[in-house]
């Protein structure tokens, strides 16, 4: 699993978000179009491709895209 | 794993009573400019059916197990267990399926028995039905299956506000020797008891005056320790992971064809979970109905609201053979292979108070 695929899957689930603006260090909750609706897409995202269960408590102690993707590694 | 298979039960009947009172999502406060259109468009929920102060989910059920009694033609005596399964009873004590034995004037012979399961409650309920039926010795079950959610919310509480229903439900059982069996598999994960939870007014933390004020967790986030909140990302991940892993498994374990399904009925959490579910399931879209549209999560009622909404023709005309599955507060769940043959099946009651 390498981040830069991490990313670019994360930042599928924005619409409005270009994908450019994605870095490893992104606080993603800062971003205009972050909701807990997209929260959920990242959630099921995950699910579908690494098979790991995020649960709310990483969403919100998560504060860098680089922070979930550790704790998706972990998991693995 | 659970696994259970349980012989000589049929299902006989099917109805289901939801309150007059409609709410729609695109008028309430708790949402800034253009958030509805996307809450509406991700949970494809756009109304629900609301009670009003003086109903209670007891009344609901009441009204269509009164109906269903009277179109089955059975006598009142001759129910010999009565289940009220629900979250939202009448009084903390005594126990409202006494209150329902009396009401629906059932025998004083019959056993009665609350069981407090909120979303999973009429999968699980089915099942303890049939384990005591299973024997022969009672021949006829009335399991009522309801909530009143929005009595347990906070009006003030996005996160829950646009989500759930009210709603009753019954369901007739009797014993048949005839009867194909019905599998399950039912699973139980208490660690996340949290994850949907009333903290307050139970016995753990009683209701204090502190328990009675409503607390700031967020915009539009407004609620009391009496209120019922959800970790809706933690039920979403437990919902999309758990329920298709369940029904994979009961197909495996049994056996059984999922071809020859006529209808995957699952609780209408809301319509992108259960449209991620069916997806890894791979069960058609056809046979997959939903109703969370007009009527939103009415926990444990969703199931036989599902089916005399949707599927009422095909339930009444033909043998049918379901797959339901349901997941929730427990956090528990379970899932439910089974046959029907021609029931009887109520249109949709509507509560007149």
């Amino acid at each position: 699993m390498e981040i830069q695929d991490f990313i670019e899957k994360f930042a599928e689930q924005f619409d409005d978000t270009d994908v450019l603006e994605f870095t490893p260090k992104t606080v993603f909750k800062e971003l205009d179009e972050w909701n807990s609706l997209i929260a959920l897409s990242v959630i099921a995202m995950v699910d579908e491709e690494y098979a790991v269960t995020l649960k709310g408590d990483d969403i919100r102690n998560s504060a860098t895209v680089e922070d979930l993707y550790t704790i998706v590694k972990g998991r693995l | 794993m659970a696994f259970l298979s349980i012989p000589h039960v049929s299902i006989r009947g099917v109805a289901a009573c939801v309150p007059g009172n409609i709410e729609e999502n695109i008028d309430l406060d708790v949402f800034k400019e253009g958030e509805a259109e996307r809450v509406i468009a991700q949970t494809g929920i756009e109304r629900k059916h609301i009670a009003d102060e003086h109903t209670t989910t007891s009344d609901l059920c009441f009204r269509a197990a009164d109906d269903l009694l009277n179109k089955l033609g059975w006598e009142r005596e001759s129910v010999q267990l009565l289940l009220f399964v629900s979250t939202t009873r009448d009084y903390i004590s005594p126990q409202t399926s006494c209150i329902l034995q009396d009401r629906l004037k059932l025998s004083e012979e019959c056993i009665t028995i609350d069981m407090p399961y909120g979303c999973p409650g009429w999968v699980i309920g089915l099942f303890d039905a049939l384990s005591m039926m299973q024997s022969g010795q009672i021949k006829r079950t009335l399991l009522l299956c309801g909530d009143t959610p929005s009595k347990m919310m906070s009006p003030m509480d996005k996160e829950t506000r646009p989500l759930f229903g009210d709603a009753g439900s019954a369901t007739a059982l009797e014993f048949d020797v005839n009867a194909p069996q019905m599998e399950f598999h039912i699973g139980t994960r208490g660690k996340d008891y949290e994850s949907i939870i009333t903290p307050a007014g139970g016995f753990r933390h009683r209701v204090t005056e502190e328990s009675l004020k409503y607390v700031t967790y967020g915009e539009h986030l407004v609620r009391r320790a009496v209120d019922q909140s959800m970790d809706g990302m933690n039920v979403f991940a437990f919902g999309i992971s758990v329920a298709p892993r369940s029904i994979h498994s009961l197909l495996e374990k049994y056996e059984l064809d999922m071809n020859t399904v006529d209808y995957w009925l699952f609780h209408q959490a809301n319509q992108y979970m259960i449209e991620k579910i069916r997806k890894k399931v791979k069960a058609d879209k056809e046979k997959t109905p939903s109703i969370l549209k007009d009527f939103g999560n009415v926990s444990n009622a969703s199931i036989p609201l599902l089916i005399v909404c949707k599927c009422l023709e095909a339930y009444r005309t033909r043998s049918i053979e379901s797959v339901a599955c349901a997941f929730g507060t427990g956090l528990a769940w379970g899932t439910v292979h089974f046959r029907t043959d021609r029931i009887v099946c109520l249109p949709l009651i509507e509560y007149e108070g």
